[in-house]
């Protein structure tokens, strides 16, 4: 599979010692899938988890690098389900709709709120572009790994594509002059007439049968939505007011396509209509310090956290970084239980709801054999604000060591922490006066 | 907020003044006195609404009658240090942003006491998770935006409410007050030329002022006044300073003129922490979740922790805000202080005593002390910890809160 070409050159260009089954011993492992175990083991090998278990439980393999973390705490990685890191752009102000722009071609990997987000733990992040649009583009969604170009940061699909979903929001941001919407019932009406569009380029290239010469020209807008018509991408929606989530939750039922919530401000007020869509694969929401910023946020609480998940909705997290800082994405889910929610399923939300969220469920958000090597070292308690992250691993590789004084600058902040981190190769030149 | 929820807001406030006898006991399984060591299983009487027993319970009498509150822990009211709730309302549309004012870089003779809302959504909040005191005012949005008022967080009119009407004059050297194309300020240079330049001729305004033949006398002048008194001692220059070269710029400043400086933010303060430490000036740094970019990209969460270290006087602050969230709790951003090399005791310093001591109002709050205010916060746990609640709070003696946020 690609993604295993990926991890595997991964492998071979950094350093051959990775090549050995690591083994994370003595911790209170959070499995997420399972009930926490006071002390066990992680087993990882070739970038994937191997072994779960009571310490007793698990053999070592002989040939591993133990880990002895007693007192520590090992959970998989955080799954943030909307980031702006990477200094990203997407659509541009010509257009409210542009399903054809790729956020993959804005993306900066050097950006220092990457090393922020490994500082804060998560390994898998749905990067979008921003909610000035119905409809602002393709997202990406990305593995935290070290990297020096985006391709590096990719996540195929056992079909051979990139995964990725696409970004729309309705309410007061993607409102502005023509030819933008002015209203709401405007927003609607755009976003039903170009998926309309897109059902009828989908019928004409079924017509067509595979005969090109029959085919209508390629679109590459339309061909995007043909793929969330068929289920194939999902649609992750920006969205504050409870009526603007109604009119989504009307459009995905028109149109049948899958949808995540994002943000969902008063998502508590109609709990219940998001649960029973099933449409809906989730609500992720930003917590914010206090109520408002901006109108339809003036009703945003900690406590919807815990309301949307009792009412049976996928409830999980996410930074909307730069809005939150990555690295403090632990505190949100804490706020929940602030608020009402239970630990575990704040624990859940974090890593769990959103791997659903992002259809990677079978490979990442929990400690499980056969899933992605994805995980965090904790100094203790995930939901206290005295723990600190202290590694972070992707797919069998150290990301993250807090020990290291260059990832300790981006974990604490400093000078230069608001700068690119430059590589080994890079630092020695300058060191050497190459370019003096 | 309707018409109506604000009738009912102030007819609230009217009746809890009525009948209010501002006198409560406050029991805690740990009393955090600030000012000494902590009081295991104590408990705080407070009469007329100032403090008259702070000690362990075994040793006090409370009198018959009494309401008595418990909690887990008791602190002193929290204080936030510099804010602008209140003036920058929580819906952040035009009808309620009183921040700033735009016609003009200059005007230290905007009046906080002027723009001041009690009943903003925002001072509940902020009240409901155990903020008691706030210096707020004019947000560091223009080289001299105006002044800050330091209140209660209760009342339903400002005089209800008020402490210090005149607090400070905030100015900010550095992106905040850069103003738009072809407008002044445009530089870091040019913001410390117009500062001076404001001052000296305040200087030379108060001079003129006292002539004895009162037909040489200028006009009075309300922008000159406000600065003379900067320039007399009496009100602090708030200078909201982030990179390392202007928080130098607002010390040379300082030391030009001898004038009272308080320095803001100082996302960068660990690169001249000897200079700041020398000149003997307290800080109210920025909240530690501030958001990392611009000016404050090198901003670190343990910035608070080597202020204290270096033996600065530091408190720290919700702060300003100009989108989402709209303020900031210092709660919180000294919970992420504490857990950052502050530790829980200077954390809790932070934002109770030496808050007060910055704001020269520790006769009367930031510790728990016989004759103090009785202003109380109470929780089930750690403050400071995520997932531990405020369950009370208290101000001279009134029970304002009793939610579990």
């Amino acid at each position: 599979m690609l993604r295993h070409l990926v991890a595997a050159l991964l492998l071979a260009t950094s350093s051959a010692a990775q090549d050995v089954p690591q083994a994370f011993v003595g911790a209170r492992l959070v499995p997420i899938t399972s009930p926490p175990l006071e002390s066990g083991t992680v087993v990882i090998h070739e970038g994937k988890i191997v072994a779960v278990g009571e310490a007793s439980a698990v053999e070592i393999p002989a040939d591993a690098v133990r880990h002895d973390l007693a007192g520590k705490v090992v959970m998989p990685g955080l799954v943030d389900t909307h980031s702006h890191a990477g200094d990203v752009e997407g659509g541009d102000g010509s257009a409210p709709m542009q399903p054809e722009v790729r956020v993959l071609d804005s993306i900066n990997v050097r950006d220092p709120r990457i090393q922020k987000a490994q500082a804060g733990g998560i390994t898998t992040a749905n990067i979008m572009s921003g909610s000035g649009h119905l409809l602002s583009g393709q997202t990406l969604y990305v593995k935290h790994r070290d990297a020096k170009a985006i391709d590096e940061l990719y996540i195929y699909r056992d079909d051979g594509t990139l995964a990725y979903g696409i970004k729309m929001a309705n309410g007061t941001n993607s409102r502005k002059d023509p030819p933008f919407p002015g209203t709401r019932a405007k927003s609607a009406a755009l976003i039903r007439e170009r998926f309309l569009r897109a059902v009828e380029y989908r019928d004409k290239l079924a017509e067509a049968g595979g005969d090109t010469s029959k085919a209508p020209p390629r679109n590459l807008g339309l061909e995007t939505l043909i793929e969330v018509l068929e289920g194939r991408r999902v649609v992750h929606f920006h969205t504050h007011r409870h009526d603007d989530i109604v009119t989504i939750l009307r459009l995905a039922r028109e149109f049948d396509f899958k949808v995540v919530l994002q943000h969902v401000s008063d998502g508590w007020l109609v709990a219940d209509r998001i649960a029973a869509s099933p449409h809906v694969l989730g609500a992720s929401l930003i917590l914010i310090d206090s109520p408002g910023g901006k109108l339809e946020a003036k009703d945003n609480r900690f406590e919807t956290a815990g309301i949307l998940d009792t009412a049976g909705v996928v409830t999980g997290f996410h930074t909307d970084d730069s809005i939150t800082d990555s690295r403090l994405f632990l505190r949100m889910a804490a706020l929940g239980v602030r608020a009402g929610m239970s630990r575990e399923r704040a624990l859940y939300g974090l890593t769990m709801a959103g791997a659903i969220m992002l259809e990677m469920e079978d490979s990442i958000g929990s400690l499980d054999p056969g899933k992605d090597a994805d995980l965090v070292v904790l100094s203790g308690d995930p939901l206290s604000v005295y723990t600190q992250v202290l590694e972070t691993w992707v797919d069998g590789q150290q990301v993250f060591d807090r020990s290291d004084p260059q990832d300790r600058l981006y974990a604490e902040g400093g000078y230069g922490a608001g700068q690119e981190r430059l590589s080994e190769s890079a630092l020695r030149s300058i060191v050497e006066g190459e370019y003096r | 907020m309707s018409r109506a929820t604000r009738a009912a807001g102030f007819l609230a406030c009217l009746a809890l003044a009525g009948t209010s006898v501002a006198q409560v006991a406050v029991r805690g399984g740990t009393v955090h006195t600030v000012s000494g060591t902590p009081v295991q299983d104590g408990v705080v009487i407070v009469e007329d609404g100032r403090i008259a027993f702070v000690g362990p319970q075994a040793s006090a009498s409370i009198p018959d009658g009494l309401r008595v509150l418990s909690a887990e822990v008791v602190v002193p009211g929290l204080i936030d240090s510099r804010s602008t709730i209140g003036v920058s309302g929580y819906l952040n549309q035009r009808h309620d942003q009183d921040q700033v004012e735009g016609s003009g870089p200059i005007q230290p003779e905007l009046r906080a006491i002027d723009a001041y809302n009690p009943l903003e959504t925002l001072v509940g909040w902020a009240r409901s998770y155990g903020v008691t005191t706030i210096h707020t005012g004019h947000a560091p949005l223009a080289l001299v935006s105006g002044q800050t008022v330091i209140v209660k967080t209760r009342g339903g009119t400002l005089e209800e409410a008020l402490v210090e009407p005149l607090a400070m004059i905030s100015a900010t050297l550095g992106e905040g007050s850069r103003a738009g194309r072809d407008k002044a300020p445009g530089t870091r240079a040019k913001m410390a030329a117009m500062l001076r330049s404001e001052l000296i001729k305040a200087s030379e305004y108060v001079d003129k002022r006292a002539a004895n033949d009162s037909g040489k006398r200028p006009e009075r002048d309300l922008r000159l006044e406000a600065l003379a008194q900067v320039l007399s001692g009496e009100v602090p220059l708030l200078v909201t300073a982030h990179r390392a070269q202007d928080i130098l710029t607002a010390l040379r400043i300082r030391e030009e003129f001898d004038i009272p400086i308080v320095l803001d933010g100082v996302a960068e303060a660990y690169e001249v922490l000897d200079r700041i430490q020398a000149a003997e000036v307290p800080v109210i740094v920025h909240a530690t979740m501030l958001r990392a970019r611009g000016e404050t990209e090198n901003l670190s969460f343990e910035t608070a922790s080597k202020l204290v270290e270096a033996g600065i006087r530091t408190a720290i602050q919700g702060g300003y805000e100009a989108y989402v969230p709209k303020s900031r709790l210092v709660l919180f951003e000294a919970g992420v202080a504490a857990a950052h090399g502050l530790g829980f005791e200077n954390a809790l310093r932070s934002i109770t005593l030496d808050a007060a001591r910055i704001l020269g109002i520790d006769d009367r709050v930031g510790a728990l002390e016989v004759g103090k205010d009785g202003d109380l916060a109470l929780y089930d746990g750690d403050p400071f910890e995520y997932t531990t609640h405020c369950v009370g709070v208290v101000i001279e003696g009134e029970v304002v809160s009793e939610q579990v946020r």
